[in-house]
Formats: C-alpha cells, sequence, structure tokens
C-alpha cells in the first residue's frame, strides 16, 4: 500500500507526534509513505478570504508536485485543513472553467501543471478504515485499551461538506468510533463529535472561541470521558492548548487530555509511549492512560430482557415508519 | 437559465465571485444556516439575514458586517442547507469584497489573514510563532500572558518552532502567485 | 390526385401571427395542386373556426383538409370532429403544428414562414394519400380491480360497487383502512379517523359487488382497456377464511410478541398471530411465519390448541387467482420517510425524539399507550413538546417536494396535546401551508388556543447541553427569523413532522401495470391539470397520494373521480380503440418473428399454426417500429404508411424538387 504524504505545516513542530506517530503506525502496517516533494503551506481558511486564484494556486502547487510522485495517485492528508483544501480544490478546479483556466497560467508561470481529477486525496482516518480496514487493526493490537473511555473526536473539515463518495456521514460518522472499538476501547456516544473546534477563532474573539471548546469539552466531561482522540491538528491544539485559558475564562476546571487517534492506535499495538509522541500534550494524558492495561471490563450482556410492568415504548429499529 | 438582475448588481457580485453561487437564487429564508452555525449569537447578523440584505442590495452593510469573518468554516450550514447552496463558499466571497474595497469595521479577522498569508508567501509554510506575535501585538496585546502557560508548555514540549521553513522553489511559488494576482485582479 | 384539399390557418391570436406571415402563408397554399380553397382565420379553434371548415367541406365538396395551427396533442380531435359532423372522415384531416413547430422555437420572421410553407406543402401532400380510418369497438369487462384498500381505494370500490359494478379490492397488508386507520384525529374538524373510516370499511367487508382479496398481491398483469387479465397471490394467512369466527382466542393465547412494526410504527407490540387492529377488516388474523415458534422449531401451536372452530391451518400455501377485469385502479398510497437519514434530528438515538406517525400512534386511544401522550419510559408525561415541520421535505438531498398535510398535522397535533395534557407545544416551520376549506381558520384557531409558533427550520435537535438550564433537555436548535437570532429552546418531547414518499417499490408496481413514475417517484397522471386519475396508459387509473401527497378530503375525491371515469366506460359497453395501428400482411410475411420482441406494447404475437406472426390492434399503439423492422416490408402503418411518409417529405423540399438541380435553395441563417 503505497501513497504520497502531505504532513502539512501543523505536524512539522506543533503536530509532531501526529507525524510521529502516523508514520510509525504506517509503518507497522506495512504502507509507504511517500512525503510530497517540497510541499507548501494549503492557506488553511486564510488564502481564500483574500484572494480565490491564489488560493487555490497555492493549492494547486501541492497537486502539481504530488503528481512527481511516479505511479502514486492517492494522497493521504492527516490535517483536516490540508485535506479538505487538497480535494475540494480538485474538485472545484475541475467544475469551474474560468478558474481552472487562471490556476493554470499560474502554475505555469512555476513551471507546473496539474490536470483535474489525477489524484485521489484521502484523510488518514479515512485510509485506515478503508484500506486497512478493521480487522487488520484488530489483529495488530496487542495491549488493547480495555477501560479507557474515549471519546472520538473529528470535527467538521473531515466530513463536511460530503463529497458523497461513500465517504462517512457529515453529521454523525462512525468510523473512528469503530477503530477506536477495534483497539478494545470504551468508545463514548460524544454527541459533539462532529462539532467544530472553532479553528482560528480564539485569535479573532476570545469569548467565541473559548466558548467553542468549551462546549466540546464539557460535552466530553458529560459522559466521563478518559481521553479526547482527535484527527486533525488544529482541533488538537484548540481542545488541548486553549484548554487552560478556557478553564480561567469559564472558571471551570476541566481536564481532558486529548491526543491523536494514531497516537492511541500505536499504544495499542504495544509501541511505547515516548515512540508515539506522548507527553507532547499541554493537557498531561499520563493520569488517563495509567488504565490501559488494567482488567479487562466484562462484555456489556446485550439488551436487557423486558420486566414485566415495564411500560417503556421500544426505540426505532427496522425500517422506520413503513406501513 | 436565470435572468441577470440589473436592479442588484451586488447580488450578481456576489454570485459571481462565489463558486457554484447561483444557488443563492433559490434561498427560501428557512434559517437552516442561521440555526445551525456555532458563532452564530456572536455575530452582527445571521447568515440567512445576510442573503436576505444581499437580496435587498444592501452592498455596504453587508460587507462591513461581522458575519463573514466570525464564520469557523465548519460547513453545517453547507451541509444541511436544503437548497444546496454553499454557503462557506459565499462567506470567504463575501471577505474576499471586504478586503478588497477594504469594508470591515474590525480589521482583527482580516488582518490575522494577512499575516498568516505574509509568512506563507515569503518562506512557503506558514510560521505560528510569527503570526501570534505579530497580531497579539497589534490586536491582544495582554492575551499573550493569558495564555503563557500554553507557551510554555509548548516551547518544553518542543513544539515550537522558532523560525520559519523555507520551500527549495520558493522562487517558482512567488512567480505563481504573483501571476495569480494579477489574473485575479481582472475579473 | 384529384382531391379537393381545403387549408386553414390559424392566426392564434398572435402566437403564429406575431411571426408567421399568415397571410401570404395562405395565398401560397392556395397555389398548392389539389388545394380548392385556402383561408386564414384568427381562432380556427372557435366554433365560427371550425364552422369555417364545414361549411366548406360541404358547400365545396372538400375531400381532404389541413389545419395549419396548434399542436395536434390540443385540437386533433377537434378538428377531426369538426370534419365528420360535416360528413368528412376525420382520418382524413392533417393538422399541421405551425405554432409549436414554427412560431415558438423562432423570432425570425422569414425563417419561420420559409418553414411554414414546408410544412404546409408537407400536410398538403401527405394528407391527398390519407385513407379513411375507422377506430374499432372493443367491450369493456365491467369488473373493476382496485389496487390498494386505503381511503382512495376505498372510496373508489364503494362507488363502483354501489353503481352495481363489479369489484376486486386487493390489498397487501392483513387489513384494510392503510395510513388513515393509523391517524387518532383529522384535521381541521378533529374528527375521530377510525370513527369516520370504519364505517367505509365495514361497508366494504359487506358489499355483496366487493370481493375484498386481503393480504394479497397482483403478481402479473395483461391485456388492455377494457379487457386486463391479472393474476393475485393472495398469501396464506395460515388460517382458514371459512372456519375462523374471528373470536381472537388465538391471538391472546400466542405467546411470542413481536414488535409492530408496521401498524404501531414500531412504537407497540403484537403477537406472531395477529390482527393489526381491533377494526381489522376482514376480520381474520394472520401467522407472521417468520417470528412464529411453529415455523421455527416446530413447537408450541397453542393458537391451533385453543381455536375452537379448528381454524388454524399451518400447511396453507399461497394461493393464485386469475382475474378479467375491465379497468384498474391503482391507490397504493405512501411511506413515511426515514428520518434516521438526517442524523442532525437525534431520531433513533435521542430516545424522546418520535416521528410524526409514532406521535399519532400514542394519541390514539387504542394505541400502545392507551392514548396517553408520554415519553419514551411510557410514564412520564411531557411538559414541552416541539414540532419540527419540513423532515424530509422540500430539501434537495432527500426530497424536493412538500408533503402537504404536515402543517395541518402538525396544528391538529398541537390541539390534541393541549387538550390531554398541560403541556406547552412550540411548532418549527418556514411556512404555514394551510389552502383548503377551513384549514386558514384551523391555523387562526391553534393561535388562539395558545400553542407556539417560531418561524425557522430546525437546526439540529441534541441532548449536549451548553447550560445548566439545558441539562436533561433535549434542545432544539433553530434561527427565529422573525427575530433574526439563533435560539436554543428545551423540550422534553419532539416530534419530527416526516414527509410522504412514494412507496418504495413504486416503480416496480407501476412496470407490472404497465404506468411510469416521474423523476420524483409518484406515478404520473395523463395531464397535471387536467387529467390527474388518468394515466397514459388506457384503462389504468390512479388515485389518492401514490399520484402525489395530498391530504384525505382529495385522496377520497379522486378516488371517486376515478370509479367515475370506469362507470363511464362500463355504462357506454364499449371503448373505442384508435386505428392508428400497423397491420402485418400474412401472405408476405415469413415467420421470422423479428417483429414480436421489439413491441414496446407485447402487442404482436406467433401464429405458430398459421406460421405467421399477428398484431393485436388494442394493444398496438402505432409506434411504428415493428414497420420500419420488417424485413420484408410485410407490415404497414396505417395513417403512416410508406406512401403517405414519402409525400410528406416530398411537399417539405417543395423548393428542391423543381428547378435548382435537386439542391435546396439557400436560406439566410442567422449569424
Amino acid at each position: 500500500m503505497k501513497y504520497s504524504y502531505f504532513p502539512g505545516c501543523s505536524l512539522e513542530k506543533n503536530a509532531a507526534s501526529y507525524d510521529v506517530s502516523t508514520r510509525a503506525v504506517a509503518s507497522r502496517l506495512g504502507m509507504q509513505f511517500t512525503e510530497v516533494e517540497d510541499w507548501n503551506c494549503c492557506g488553511a481558511t486564510e488564502y481564500v478570504s483574500l484572494n480565490l486564484t491564489a488560493a487555490y494556486s497555492l493549492i494547486a502547487r501541492n497537486l502539481a508536485q504530488a503528481t512527481k510522485n511516479a505511479g502514486l495517485d492517492q494522497v493521504v492528508a492527516p490535517c483536516s485543513a490540508c485535506y479538505l483544501n487538497l480535494r475540494k480544490a480538485d474538485k472545484v478546479l475541475g467544475q469551474d472553467a474560468g478558474l481552472a483556466d487562471r490556476v493554470g497560467k499560474a502554475l505555469a508561470a512555476g513551471g507546473l501543471s496539474y490536470k483535474p481529477g489525477s489524484l485521489h486525496i484521502r484523510h488518514l482516518l479515512d485510509v485506515l478504515y478503508q484500506d486497512i480496514g478493521l480487522e487488520a487493526l484488530g489483529a495488530a493490537v496487542t495491549k488493547p485499551l480495555s477501560g479507557l473511555r474515549i471519546a472520538p473526536y473529528y470535527g467538521c473539515m473531515i466530513v463536511r461538506p460530503s463529497f458523497h463518495n461513500g465517504d462517512d456521514d457529515p453529521e454523525y460518522p462512525t468510523s473512528l468510533d469503530k477503530i477506536l472499538k477495534a483497539l478494545g476501547a470504551e468508545v463514548v456516544d460524544y454527541p459533539m463529535k462532529a462539532h467544530c473546534c472553532g479553528g482560528h477563532m480564539t485569535q479573532i474573539s476570545e469569548a467565541s472561541g473559548f466558548e467553542m471548546i468549551r462546549r466540546l469539552i464539557k460535552g466530553a466531561d458529560d459522559y466521563q470521558t478518559d481521553v479526547i482522540a482527535t484527527i486533525c491538528p488544529m482541533c488538537q491544539l484548540n481542545l488541548d492548548g486553549f484548554q487552560g485559558a478556557m478553564n480561567r475564562h469559564f472558571s471551570t476546571n476541566y481536564h481532558i487530555p486529548v491526543l491523536y487517534f494514531t497516537q492511541l492506535i500505536g499504544l495499542a499495538m504495544g509501541m511505547a509511549p515516548k515512540d508515539v509522541g506522548i507527553g507532547d500534550e499541554i493537557v498531561s494524558s499520563a493520569k488517563a492512560l495509567i488504565k490501559i492495561g488494567t482488567a479487562v471490563e466484562p462484555e456489556p450482556a446485550g439488551p436487557p430482557k423486558r420486566k414485566k410492568d415495564d411500560k417503556s415504548l421500544p426505540m426505532p429499529g427496522r425500517g422506520g415508519g413503513v406501513a | 437559465m436565470h435572468r441577470k438582475s440589473a436592479s442588484n448588481p451586488f447580488l450578481e457580485e456576489v454570485v459571481a465571485t462565489a463558486p457554484g453561487g447561483d444557488a443563492l437564487r433559490t434561498c427560501l429564508q428557512c434559517g437552516t444556516c442561521g440555526g445551525s452555525c456555532p458563532s452564530g449569537p456572536d455575530m452582527d447578523h445571521t447568515p440567512r439575514m445576510l442573503f436576505a440584505m444581499i437580496n435587498g442590495g444592501m452592498r455596504e452593510p453587508v460587507l462591513r458586517s461581522n458575519t463573514p469573518w466570525y464564520c469557523v468554516s465548519c460547513y453545517y450550514c453547507t451541509v444541511r442547507c436544503p437548497k444546496e447552496i454553499p454557503i462557506t463558499e459565499i462567506m470567504y466571497a463575501l471577505k474576499r469584497l471586504a478586503v478588497r474595497d477594504g469594508l470591515y469595521d474590525d480589521s482583527t479577522a482580516p488582518d490575522f489573514s494577512k499575516t498568516f498569508i505574509h509568512w506563507v508567501e515569503d518562506y512557503g509554510r506558514s510560521f505560528e510563532l510569527g503570526l501570534m506575535g505579530v497580531h497579539m501585538i497589534r490586536h491582544n496585546p495582554f492575551g499573550a500572558f493569558k495564555i503563557m502557560d500554553m507557551g510554555v508548555g509548548m516551547v518544553t514540549k518542543g513544539r515550537m518552532g522558532f523560525a520559519p521553513t523555507r520551500i527549495k522553489a520558493l522562487d517558482g511559488l512567488k512567480r505563481i502567485l504573483a501571476k495569480a494576482k494579477e489574473l485575479e485582479a481582472q475579473t | 390526385m384529384s382531391e379537393k384539399v381545403g387549408v386553414y390557418i390559424c392566426h392564434c391570436g398572435s402566437n403564429i401571427a406575431g411571426t408567421v406571415d399568415v397571410v401570404e402563408l395562405a395565398k401560397f397554399a392556395g397555389e398548392l395542386p389539389g388545394v380548392t380553397v385556402s383561408r386564414e382565420y384568427k381562432f380556427m379553434c372557435s366554433s365560427l373556426g371550425q364552422e369555417l371548415v364545414a361549411e366548406d367541406i360541404k358547400k365545396q365538396g372538400l375531400t381532404r383538409v389541413v389545419v395549419g395551427a396548434c399542436s395536434p396533442h390540443l385540437h386533433e380531435k377537434t378538428f377531426r370532429r369538426a370534419c365528420a359532423t360535416a360528413g368528412l372522415n376525420p382520418y382524413l384531416m392533417q393538422m399541421v403544428s405551425l405554432r409549436e413547430q414554427v412560431s415558438w422555437v423562432t423570432e425570425d420572421k422569414a425563417l419561420a414562414l420559409d418553414k411554414a410553407k414546408a410544412m404546409i406543402s408537407g400536410g398538403v401532400r401527405r394528407v391527398q394519400l390519407q385513407e379513411e380510418l375507422e377506430p374499432t369497438p372493443v367491450p369493456v369487462n365491467p369488473n373493476t380491480l382496485v389496487v390498494g384498500a386505503g381511503v382512495a381505494g376505498i372510496q373508489a370500490s364503494l362507488e363502483l360497487a354501489d353503481a352495481g359494478y363489479p369489484v376486486f379490492l386487493v390489498e397487501r397488508e392483513p387489513s384494510i383502512g392503510g395510513h388513515m386507520a393509523q391517524f387518532d384525529k383529522t384535521f381541521p374538524t378533529l374528527d375521530c379517523s377510525a370513527c369516520i373510516l370504519t364505517p367505509k370499511m365495514s361497508d366494504v367487508g359487506t358489499h355483496e359487488k366487493i370481493t375484498l382479496l386481503s393480504y394479497a398481491e397482483v403478481e402479473e398483469v395483461t391485456g388492455f382497456v377494457g379487457n386486463f387479465h391479472v393474476r393475485i397471490r393472495k398469501r396464506a394467512r395460515g388460517v382458514d377464511e371459512v372456519d375462523c369466527t374471528g373470536c381472537g382466542i388465538c391471538i391472546e393465547k400466542c405467546p411470542r410478541k413481536v414488535v409492530d412494526d408496521v401498524f404501531e410504527a414500531g412504537m407497540g407490540y403484537r403477537k406472531a398471530i395477529y390482527r393489526p387492529f381491533p377494526q381489522a377488516v376482514p376480520k381474520f388474523p394472520v401467522i407472521d411465519r417468520a417470528n412464529c415458534t411453529f415455523y421455527e422449531r416446530g413447537t408450541c401451536k397453542a393458537c391451533e390448541k385453543f381455536c375452537p372452530t379448528n381454524a388454524i391451518r399451518f400447511d396453507q400455501e399461497d394461493a393464485f387467482l386469475d382475474l378479467d377485469v375491465g379497468n384498474i385502479i391503482l391507490a397504493t398510497g405512501w411511506d413515511l420517510f426515514d428520518a434516521r437519514r438526517l442524523s442532525q434530528f437525534g431520531y433513533g438515538r435521542l430516545a424522546n425524539v418520535f416521528t410524526n406517525l409514532e406521535f399519532e400512534r400514542l394519541c390514539n386511544a387504542a394505541g400502545p399507550t392507551d392514548g396517553r401522550i408520554v415519553l419514551r419510559d411510557g410514564v412520564t408525561e411531557p411538559k414541552s413538546i416541539a414540532l419540527v415541520h419540513c423532515v424530509g421535505s422540500r430539501d434537495k438531498k432527500t426530497n424536493p417536494q412538500c408533503s402537504a398535510v404536515c402543517c395541518m398535522a402538525a396544528l391538529k397535533f398541537g390541539h390534541l396535546v393541549m387538550e390531554k395534557t398541560q403541556a406547552e407545544v412550540t411548532s418549527f416551520y418556514i411556512d404555514i401551508r394551510a389552502p383548503h376549506k377551513n384549514y386558514e381558520e384551523f391555523y387562526d384557531r391553534l393561535q388562539d388556543e395558545g400553542m407556539h409558533f417560531v418561524r425557522g427550520r430546525v437546526a439540529e435537535v441534541t441532548d449536549a447541553a451548553r447550560l445548566p438550564d439545558e441539562e436533561g433537555k433535549l434542545i432544539v436548535q433553530v434561527e427565529d427569523t422573525l427575530i433574526g437570532k439563533q435560539r436554543r429552546m428545551p423540550f422534553d418531547m419532539v416530534v419530527l413532522m416526516s414527509g410522504l414518499q412514494p412507496r418504495a417499490d413504486a416503480r416496480e408496481v407501476g412496470l407490472r401495470f404497465g404506468i411510469s413514475c416521474s423523476m420524483d417517484g409518484w406515478f404520473t397522471e395523463r395531464h397535471p391539470k387536467l387529467d390527474p386519475v388518468a394515466t397514459m396508459t388506457d384503462g389504468i387509473f390512479i388515485a389518492g397520494v401514490c399520484q402525489g401527497p395530498k391530504d384525505i378530503p382529495d385522496s377520497v375525491a379522486q378516488g371517486a373521480a376515478a370509479a367515475s371515469r370506469i362507470q363511464g366506460m362500463i355504462a357506454r359497453g364499449t371503448v373505442m380503440i384508435e386505428p392508428v395501428v400497423a397491420t402485418i400482411h400474412e401472405e408476405n410475411c415469413s415467420g421470422c418473428r423479428i417483429c414480436n420482441n421489439l413491441c414496446p406494447f407485447n402487442a404482436i404475437e406467433f401464429l405458430a399454426e398459421k406460421s405467421v406472426s399477428y398484431i393485436n390492434a388494442a394493444l398496438c399503439k402505432g409506434c411504428g417500429t415493428c414497420v420500419a423492422a420488417c424485413p420484408a416490408q410485410a407490415i404497414t402503418g396505417a395513417h403512416f404508411n410508406n406512401q403517405q411518409i414519402n409525400a410528406e417529405i416530398e411537399g417539405l423540399l417543395y423548393d428542391a424538387v423543381r428547378g435548382n438541380g435537386g439542391a435546396p435553395k439557400p436560406v439566410a441563417v442567422p449569424a
């Protein structure tokens, strides 16, 4: 399984643990990553707010560079913003002839070209879920994360906008839930799992930015979450890095560690914590991770038998309303 | 097939500036966007209200509104809109129009984007320390103290880069972006 | 050619005359060979216009007529009739579409006149080769098949049966009644649904002219209008309908309880042997073999043990019935939109989010809670209820159409809540659609009664509380568009007004009967404005929601309309089949059978004894496929034979035939 790898700016320093754990897990699973040559910043949500052609040209340069990896048409991006920018640009350039023409001319000025539709842009989560699969992941687990209550946090840009391509549900995705379950963890049915972390909002309006973070942390806390698993460096920075400032702003006292899902996969595969960047997080995961390796939780019993005086109405289960 | 509005050039401007913007003509004013928006309560106008104002040709109040700058690109509105209007893309378009005409009352968000891109254009990659440094000095001088623990934590855990990374083909990138801006200015 | 052709050019007001120089055209036509009289007139379709034609036929002895006007779809019948009344065979008239084909497709007057001349010329040449044709009468079988026994099908059946004509009513479920039997009260009168429906159901069950085939489906349909043959599969109930008295002891004694997904909308339970509801018609229960212990393991048989009349038949098999009917009405109803497709509303995950159909069962006194409005725990009474409009309606991602009934149903729910509980109820809507008699007044009544309304399409329903006063509640997040602010409002219960959808198997069922569905999946009517109950297939009618979302009064009206059309046909006794059909000349047919499988209407059969193919004129629609395909040219298409078609082509190329060396004169083409 060979892929072009697009780390993105965050994975260089800020989210180095994501990069390290991703490469370690990929290597263990027999995936071969070839980094996109001399890649540049994808522009996040910033450039597209200033100049449309420049923003798409900035992204398209990466697409052009990726095509230099001969024979590799799958590009995997661990960061949701990079993933969305690359995928969206590829799609929009295939539909908007005027923009494609301008971007084409701009790329040519740098000696590059790109034909829309030449690459398949994938998020790392999707690659692990679809290409590797739950069975292979489960088989690679040597130290199940038993007893650890993990809230899967997708954030927004991986599931929205929907490209309607067999991708995960844009409102209620489940791929990460299933992966975490395959790792043996107790997966929290986290209602905020696809809600936005606020992106750069902390720098525009503290009150607004911190409130968005608070909602997510509170939501996880309400479900007695031990660890939040993320798939995007921006989300990780917001929930982890700004957790303290958020606490101070609201006079709350949350302490929920936020780890990358690849770090958790690495731990479940028996890798040493430091080899997957554990310890890089601001809100320490040490206390939560003590739980791993403890006595295995008993399998939850099936749906309880109805008691004789049980008046409760059944939940919708089957075809739903067909008469 | 739609008839271009001669009486509402602003509507036509917005529709032309956002990829897929034509769908805006079919807005039901149902309010799903305003209802979905996580930062909606902090906006001057809900996204829906903004579209009603665009339909009313209110160019300056729309472009001066803080609404697009509070958009976090979560795409909930886009995914839920019953008319499949690409709302997030329209927000980006409004930001571009506002920047081009200098029509914003609060420069915090526009400046943040400009500062971010300044590093990208000069080095090819984003530079967080530079971004935060410049931005905080200009817009939130005492903010640095509030996140001191985070700053210290980032440094001690090796998550803080102290110098920007320069890509190899930076000249090529600069030529690409210069050309792109030239072509954009002609649209 | 010694025919006397009359040519009539219609102005159609300015529709044609505004673009085509009708005076010049009439003059041109007057000079064509064979033309005796050529006129232009403002409105040919008016009585005066038709009289013009009739007078000329009588006074000038016309033998052929050409009318240059609108599309034949609109007025071919009109002009044929005008000819017929004047004593000329109606098939000796040809309509040339100067409007849809000329004046409505260009603004260029020169081009328009050129094309008009060509088309009139074609028509004049062709009409002189047309032949007198007579439609064929076929008898109409007075039996009618009605498929679907909801309120539309029930109404249609009763009207036909009361008129004295036999009806076969087929219903897929064990009982008739359809969705209406599930409702509590109906808007705007607040009549109890079952109370107004069951008398009709009872009439159906006892009517001597109605043969009720419940728990049955139509397997196959062949034939044509007036003469259909249908094969019905009567599924095995496991109960003998002669011996069963309907006492219900079997149901009482059955030990297997199953969630009732159909009638109770998943909110209640039934037994493995069951009747859908107490007033079911017919009264005979059905064994759900998938959930019956006997069929699983061979044990139990409690029903058989306790049945006082030995009516249980475990070894009963599906039976088949072959019927002959003259006409068919499809009244197959609708499916509810599956609200789990919109996960932002939490249906299926958040316990106290319900659909409209589930809520009907809660309100219904014969429902799982005896009519008490309670939360999913079956006990607690909600103090606040939200009604979410447009779930799976008016949405490009799911169903683009408005489901027509949900706004009124929400108002009804509001009233029921305030009647039965102390709860406050709020409607979240985009528009309030209250179009029919007393509907707007009902809306006014509910506002007066104290129902709350917020104009905003609900963005999400969540249990993730942001603030302490949201804890333990369902939060409805919405933009109150009339205020212009986002609101988060706490509720105990949320009811989703799920939309109406075509049945999942509508397309398949349509194909079985030879009718089509629109892109949206509803059955296609012959004309959406002027003929909503007929289809493009003669003899097959549609009624009720299967034609498109509508309320009960409209469904009843359509059932009655379809019945009325059929009564007319039965009363006349025969139906006229258009003579524009193909005929195989036996002497020239070699029996190669190439045509057999090409016919889209299955009108061609092979007569083995004679080794030739034969076209059933009643099924043939005159499409011409077989005519073109026959290698021996043994098939003639009446009214479209080779000579007629060639003549029309020669007419169209009138200015190429004379002079110019055979090449058409160059025509100025617009830049």
